[in-house]
Parts: structure tokens; sequence; C-alpha cells
């Protein structure tokens, strides 16, 4: 279990080592297509192409820094249940925020806040739909009412 | 004008009863959200930062800031009664707050912990006073490469300080650089990192990014569980929260040493206030007659922490204020919202607008007497905050955030951009990646590209101008130092214990 776990912690410092080391060699193939230098100084590919070197090295240290020392690194166990939550809860938020085109702010906030109460945190369905009317109530009355401030209209017209 | 007077007129501006109010908000909120766990100063500002826009620039910074030295006060709270940190800076608190209250003190903890803060607090506000204006003077006959180095030692302690893994905090910082780089070039209108999208011609909005990786990170970090905390009783009653004669005379030396410490530490970018308070808790128990009764519930292991933390404060405007330069990621959203008001902070700061500097300094004399009576009589109503419900108070975090950012630029892709960016702060909290160089890098990077560029633009491509300039010179070897220290086991050894 222990030899799991620490494949777990040091898989993830891998991967975003290379997903940054990825990063770097798209930021300087994009800075050699812009001017490095011309006759009234540096151009725009100048500072990219140099923090895109540095990202690449960096990230190459932290990889193999990480397999280096592999059998030394603590045991950190990633409990997925709690990621699966946070991951849940971000999904909630993309899917809000795609309907606001839609269904606009109040609808699609409340629909979010009532799938976090009833879904993320089990509270009864009563209760869920209490909060879920509350807060897209008080926004309503915060911002576009005492606030003067707009929030995004879906097609319905609010 | 001598200091004395501009300070009686920094009295006048911000005791008028606009700015009084937005003082009073700024505190109340900040007092509140240092109390909720989880909610911290530089994610609140982030969210409120765009509904001060319309606001007059003085009074939306006197708010803005009662936001975050109030948020020290308030952590203490929990610290003492949940053994929870309201913010990191409180961390250190828990040791002997939380003890305290078990055995049945947690009313003179918290008492000593409030005029701790306040005297600290207090300090922390006249060095900053006393500090400022000289600096800011000094600072004057800063040129391009000079910007460009401070810029770089600025990074580079934030880096050196800001997690276990300085190759981390670097990429961290690249990552912010990378995202500051996005839009158009200002010199030659060359789109960079736009992937041919236009709504990205004018690069990525602070507020998105702030809120995404602050605000979202930490409530999406906070959602992971469900479980709740049980709080010690609250202490009623004034009487209940006063600590007796020998506990503040137990606490002479902490209160000084908090107060001196924290504005030394806050002064320097990157070190904040979580290592100002470990470094006067270290101190306090060095010196102590008894330091092995450290963590198990003395005064003064509250009172030398607390003082630190508060008079941080005070230290972290200077470099804001007078070079530009934050410290940190509160102080980096408040160098932003400097900005996004059309202001400047830097030599020519205090002397431009000395109406906002000194009202500020002012506001934050006033605002420690306004935290000193908020913490003490009503700590046990704040304490009742603690019974909200999560499930209520994180829709409402998740709303006001879309709210901010929607309100900014009336753009549906920003809002977007929120939640990527919400995503990316929850993966760097998992993958212990810190999010305070990448929002520096972020703030600092345009800056820091513009200083290099013209350096080089002034030496016709030729780098040893930044090395042939005495302070540009000192400050890139100061930085490089800095970068190459934890290669030293014992200089590595020493940062880890200072970052705990």
């Amino acid at each position: 279990m222990a030899k799991l776990e620490k494949v777990h912690i040091q898989t993830g410092d891998i991967v975003s080592g290379a997903v940054l080391a990825g990063l770097g060699i798209f930021i300087i193939i994009e800075a050699r297509g812009w001017e490095y230098l011309g006759p009234d100084g540096p151009g725009p590919g100048f500072f990219p192409l140099w923090y895109g070197i540095c990202m690449i090295v960096l990230s190459v240290l932290l990889v193999a820094t990480t397999l280096v020392r592999r059998a030394s690194l603590p045991d950190k166990r990633v409990n997925w249940g709690e990621v699966g939550r946070a991951l849940a809860a971000w999904t909630g938020l993309a899917l809000c925020v795609g309907f606001l085109k839609i269904l606009g702010f109040l609808l699609a906030f409340g629909l979010f806040t009532f799938f976090l109460v009833a879904v993320m945190y089990r509270r009864p369905l009563g209760s869920a739909l209490a909060v879920s009317v509350g807060t897209s109530a008080g926004f309503y009355l915060l911002f576009p009412l005492a606030l003067n401030v707009a929030l995004p209209v879906g097609r319905l017209g609010f | 004008m001598d200091a004395f007077g501009y300070l009686l007129h920094g009295f006048a501006v911000a005791l008028s009863p606009p700015n009084l109010l937005w003082c009073f908000i700024g505190c109340f909120l900040g007092t509140v959200i240092g109390i909720l766990p989880g909610l911290g100063p530089a994610a609140t500002i982030a969210m409120l930062l765009p509904l001060t826009f319309k606001m007059e620039p003085t009074g939306a910074i006197i708010m803005l800031a009662g936001i975050y030295y109030g948020s020290k006060y308030g952590g203490s709270t929990t610290s003492i009664l949940l053994n929870v940190p309201g913010e990191s800076a409180s961390v250190v608190t828990c040791l002997d707050g939380y003890q305290m209250a078990k055995q049945g003190r947690g009313g003179p903890a918290l008492g000593i912990a409030a005029i701790a803060s306040f005297i600290a607090g207090t300090v922390g506000v006249l060095g900053l006073m006393l500090v400022a204006p000289p600096l800011a003077k000094f600072a004057l006959s800063f040129s391009s490469p000079e910007y460009f180095a401070l810029m770089c030692l600025g990074l580079a302690m934030v880096v050196l300080l800001a997690g276990e893994s300085m190759t981390k905090a670097l990429l961290a910082m690249l990552v912010g650089l990378w995202i500051a780089g996005m839009g158009t070039d200002l010199f030659t209108s060359t789109s960079r990192f736009t992937f041919g999208n236009a709504e990205m011609l004018d690069g990525i909005d602070f507020v998105v990014v702030a809120i995404g990786i602050f605000a979202l990170g930490e409530v999406l970090g906070n959602m992971e569980g469900r479980a709740g905390t049980q709080m010690l009783p609250v202490p009623k009653g004034l009487r209940n929260l006063m600590p007796t004669w020998q506990d503040m005379k137990a606490c002479r030396f902490a209160f000084l040493n908090g107060s001196v410490i924290g504005f030394l530490i806050g002064v320097l970018p990157g070190a904040g206030s979580t290592i100002a308070s470990f470094i006067s808790y270290g101190i306090e128990k060095a010196v102590s007659k008894h330091p092995e009764k450290f963590g198990s519930g003395v005064v003064e292991g509250v009172a030398a922490p607390e003082g630190a933390n508060n008079s941080e404060t005070g230290g972290a405007m200077v470099p804001l204020l007078t070079l530009g330069i934050p410290g940190s990621g509160t102080t980096a959203i408040l160098l932003a919202a400097f900005i996004l008001w059309g202001l400047r902070p830097g030599p020519l700061m205090i002397q431009d607008n000395p109406t906002l500097f000194w009202g500020l300094v002012a506001s934050m004399y006033i605002g420690n007497v306004m935290l000193l009576v908020l913490n003490l009589p009503l700590v046990p109503l704040f304490a009742q905050i603690l019974r909200l419900p999560v499930y209520i108070l994180y829709p409402v975090i998740f709303g006001i955030s879309i709210v901010g950012v929607y309100s900014t630029s009336s753009s549906l892709f920003d809002v977007w951009m929120l939640a990527a960016f919400g995503l990316l702060g929850y993966a760097m909290r998992r993958l212990d990646y810190p999010a305070a160089p990448l929002i520096l890098g972020f703030v600092l990077g345009d800056g820091m590209e513009r200083a290099l560029r013209q350096s080089l633009m002034m030496s016709q491509g030729d780098l040893s101008i930044l090395v042939s300039r005495p302070i540009s010179a000192t400050m890139l070897l100061l930085t490089l130092l800095i970068l190459v220290s934890p290669l030293f086991k014992k200089a590595n050894a020493w940062r880890v214990r200072v970052i705990g």
C-alpha cells in the first residue's frame, strides 16, 4: 500500500514537470517567431525565449530530482475521494458558466447552488431549494438593485 | 509641510464620514474573513476589487487595507477556540492559544491576542510612516536597470520562502510571467500567446487570475472534505476576556518582540506574516525563563506571534507604496488595485498623492483602534460566524467570484477563464505549488519585461548595463545569492525551518 501511495504523489510531480516542460517548449517555439533583437533593442521574443528556457531547465530538474529521490520522499496518500469531490464541484461550476448565456445568472447559479447543497453536502431537498432560491434572490437584491451591477442575462430575459 | 503636518492632513482625510465608514467596513469584513477558516484576505480583496472601481480611490484603498490588517485580528479567534487557524499567519497561535482555551483561559487568550495585535499593529503603522518617505526619496534615483534588478530581488525573496520546493516556486513564478506576457506587446503591437482569440488581445485581466487562483482554488480545496469542527466554549462578557495583570507583565517583551520583528520581516519582500509570527515565537521561546512550557498554554506564546503578524502589515506596505514591489499575494492584489485605479505605487507615490498616502496611514491608526473595540467585547458575537454552514458560505463565494469578474468586463469569456484559473489554483494546492510566486510573477511580469527592454535600449543591447551600475549590481548579486542559497545545506535547513 505504502508503495502505491508513494507512486501517487511522485507521479503528480513528474506529470506536472512534464506538462511545464511542454509549456516551456511551446513558449520557445512561439517566441522564435517574434523578433529577438531589433535596431531599437530587444523585441517581443526576447523575454519569453529566456523564461521558456528557464521553464524547461527547472521542469527537467523537478522531474529528475523526483526520480532520483524517489525512495527518500515522504509517503503522502492521494485521497481520490476528496479530489473527486472538488472536481465534481468544479464541473458544476463549469456547467453553471456554460449555461449563463442560456439561463442567465439567477437561474444557472440557483441550479448550481442546489447541486452543491443537495448533492455535495447531502442536505434535504427542501433546505437545498431554500438555500438556492435565497442566494439567487440575495444576489439579485444586492447587485442589480442595490449596487447597479449587471448580472449575465439569459434568453429568458433575466 | 512636514511629516506631522501631513499626518494631521491624513487624519482629516481618514476621519471624513465616508472614509471612516469604509475603514469600518474593511475592518469588519477583515475580522469576519479572518475568523472564517479557508477564506483568506487575498481571496476576499480579489473578490471585492471589482466593486471598488466605482469608488473614490482613497476610500477604496482604506477599505481594502482594512480587510488586510483586520483579517490578522480575526485569525486568532479560530486558532484559540477551534485549533484551526483562520489564516496561515495564525498557525503558531494555535500552539499556546488552544491550550489556554482548553484550560478554561480562552477569554484571556483572545484578550491578549487583541491587545498584542493593537500594540504591534500601531507600531507597524508608525514604522511605515517613518520609513516610507525617506525610502521613496532614495528610490527616486532608480532607473530601468535598478527597477529590473529590484523586481528580480523581490521575486527571488518570494520564491525563496514561498514553499518547501524552490523549484516549484520558480516554476509557478515563470507561469505567472507567461500569463502576464499574453496579449499585445506594448513596444511593437505584436500579439503574443493569444491563440488567435481576439478576446485575448488585451491580455488576461488581473481580477480573473487573482479570484480564480485564490478564491476558487481555496474553496475547491476546502470542498474536498465535509467534516465540521468542534468549537470550545466562547467566553462571554468583557471581564472574562481581559487578561490579568500578571499576563500583561509576562507579555511585556512579547509586545516589543512582535512589534519589531513583525515590521522588519514585513519590509522584506516574500517573508510575510506567517514567517514573522514563527520567528517572533521562536525568539520569545529562546529568551523565556521557562521555554519548556511553550506549547502548553503560555500567554507570551500568543502575544508574540499575534503581535508580529499585525506589525508585519505596516512593514509590507513600505515596499509596496515606495517601490511598487509587493511582498506577498495579498499586497500583489493591492498593487493591482492601485494600477486599476490609475495610480502607480513607487517613489513618486507619496509626493504625487499625499492625500491618499497619509489618509491611508491615518486610517490604519484609526482602524487598529476600531479592531481593538471590535475584537475585545464583540468576540463572542463574531465567533457565531463559525456556525454559518459551509453549504451556504461556499455557493456565496462562487457567486461573488462570478459576479466580480463579469462586472469588470461584461465578458462571459472572462468567466470561463475564471473557472479555468480556479482549476489551476486547485491543482497547484494539490501538487504543492505555491500561489504567491505565480501572482507576483503575473503582477510584476509586465513591468519587469519593460524595465529589461528599456535598460537594453539604453545600452544598445549591452547586458552589462545591469551590472555596471552599483545599485542594480548589488541587487542582482543578492538575487543570485538568494537563488543559490538552497544549494548550501545549512542555508537550506534554515529556509525549510523558517517555512515550517
